[in-house]
């Protein structure tokens, strides 16, 4: 009876060990946690988000403060309509705050890079970001810079 | 022409041998599933295989997975490097793991170690005739014998494959990280950019759940129709480990055209 209780404890153990594996990869290390950041709302118009994909992370000064929630095409205006979710500690960026979509490394992922401007009002829930660059084409600038050493 | 003749007619008894095979296997799978759930009523008999079959292959998995997490983090640091991207050894080591090589190296392994062991401990009940011995105390061996080693398979296996990828990813953290130096936060920030809760944990769980069932079937199958010689035995154990390894392949290039094919 003894040895059956001991083998009972042992697979006990593992039956945990398992589930407690599969929990720690699926909740803790993927992004089951922050792709629901709590936090406000913004968005932002760009001409082009080349590989912008929604949970990409928005970042400030090279930190993550949010993610990309959504992106969906502006059919009057024909642009990219990107809305993020900024964490809520971040809760006093300028209004008149300049969102890039910028490359980390030459061929990495992109991501949206926030620089603060130097109004005194904050961006809040809702808001949207006027002033946007955005992602820089690869082909479009090797083309320009052909076409300008061509004209010389 | 009477050699050709011959030689045709071997290929078509093969070919029936075959096909007859798939035939008895897709029968017993019918006989089995009939039982699967009044094995419950025992569970104590399903606790003692996995106990024999999962707990006991722990030790190997363990030791492969961690050696897998090495070699990754190893070539994967090389390639990587070159493109100055080693900062997605972490995304690159836990994606290959949690969707392919864990369920797949983690099943292949269990074929090997345990899914012989049933095969081999079944036929060798059939072969001393213990089997019949139940029948005619009217215990149903289908329910008090294959059944409970059915489950214990099929429950060990995606355990087991969740360790094998648990620490192959530790094991890539150790040679990326420790050993040459990559950055420590950017490997774990990469994983939790980049893996998905779903699409990658649970699809890599989803494959060694149908590969735990695939090598449970052969496994108990081989076994139970087993040639009750010694002979007998020793074909059975071989053909488990040949079938299952060629099923667990075949199916998984199926699942994942299925899961992340276009």
């Amino acid at each position: 009876m003894n040895v059956q209780r001991g083998v009972e404890l042992v697979v006990g153990l593992f039956v945990l060990a398992g589930i407690a594996a599969l929990l720690v990869m699926a909740l803790q290390w993927s992004n089951f946690g922050t792709s629901r950041v709590s936090g406000y709302e913004i968005t932002a118009r760009f001409d082009n988000v080349g590989g912008l994909t929604v949970k990409s992370p928005v970042k400030l000064a090279g930190l993550t403060i949010g993610r990309v929630e959504s992106i969906e095409l502006d059919s009057d205006t024909f642009q990219a309509e990107v809305r993020m979710v900024i964490d809520d500690q971040y809760d006093n960026l300028p209004t008149d705050s300049f969102a890039n979509i910028y490359t980390a490394g030459l061929l990495g992922s992109q991501y949206v890079e926030i620089s603060p401007g130097g109004a005194l009002e904050s961006l809040g829930d809702g808001d949207r970001i006027t002033m946007t660059q955005s992602a820089i084409i690869l082909e479009s600038v090797v083309s320009r810079f052909l076409f300008d050493k061509a004209k010389e | 022409m009477n050699a050709v003749i011959d030689r045709v007619t071997k290929l078509g008894r093969m070919a029936i041998g075959a096909v007859r095979h798939a035939g008895s296997m897709g029968l017993f799978a019918a006989r089995l599933a009939w039982v699967l759930f009044p094995t419950w009523t025992r569970p104590r008999d399903i606790v003692q295989q996995i106990y024999a079959a999962g707990v006991l292959s722990l030790v190997i998995i363990l030791v492969a997975g961690g050696f897998v997490g090495l070699v990754l983090g190893l070539q994967g640091y090389n390639i990587l490097n070159k493109f100055n991207a080693s900062e997605s050894l972490g995304v690159m080591v836990a994606l290959s793991l949690v969707r392919e090589l864990g369920p797949v190296v983690a099943a292949l392994l269990f074929a090997g170690r345990a899914g012989s062991a049933i095969t081999a401990e079944i036929a060798l009940m059939k072969t001393t005739e213990q089997l019949d011995a139940l029948e005619m105390m009217a215990v149903d061996p289908m329910r008090r014998v294959i059944g409970p080693r059915f489950w214990g398979a099929l429950i060990s296996v995606p355990l087991l494959a969740a360790l094998f990828s648990m620490v192959g990813i530790i094991g890539g953290y150790l040679i990326g990280v420790v050993v040459l130096g990559v950055d420590g936060s950017s490997f774990w920030g990469q994983i939790a950019e980049q893996m998905d809760p779903w699409d990658d944990v649970g699809q890599g769980v989803l494959k060694s759940i149908a590969f735990g069932a695939v090598i449970a079937l052969i496994a108990v199958f081989e076994g139970f129709e087993a040639e009750p010689t010694a002979s007998g035995m020793a074909r059975a154990t071989t053909q488990t480990v040949v079938l299952s390894s060629l099923a667990v392949l075949g199916l998984d290039f199926v699942m994942t055209a299925f899961m992340f094919g276009a």
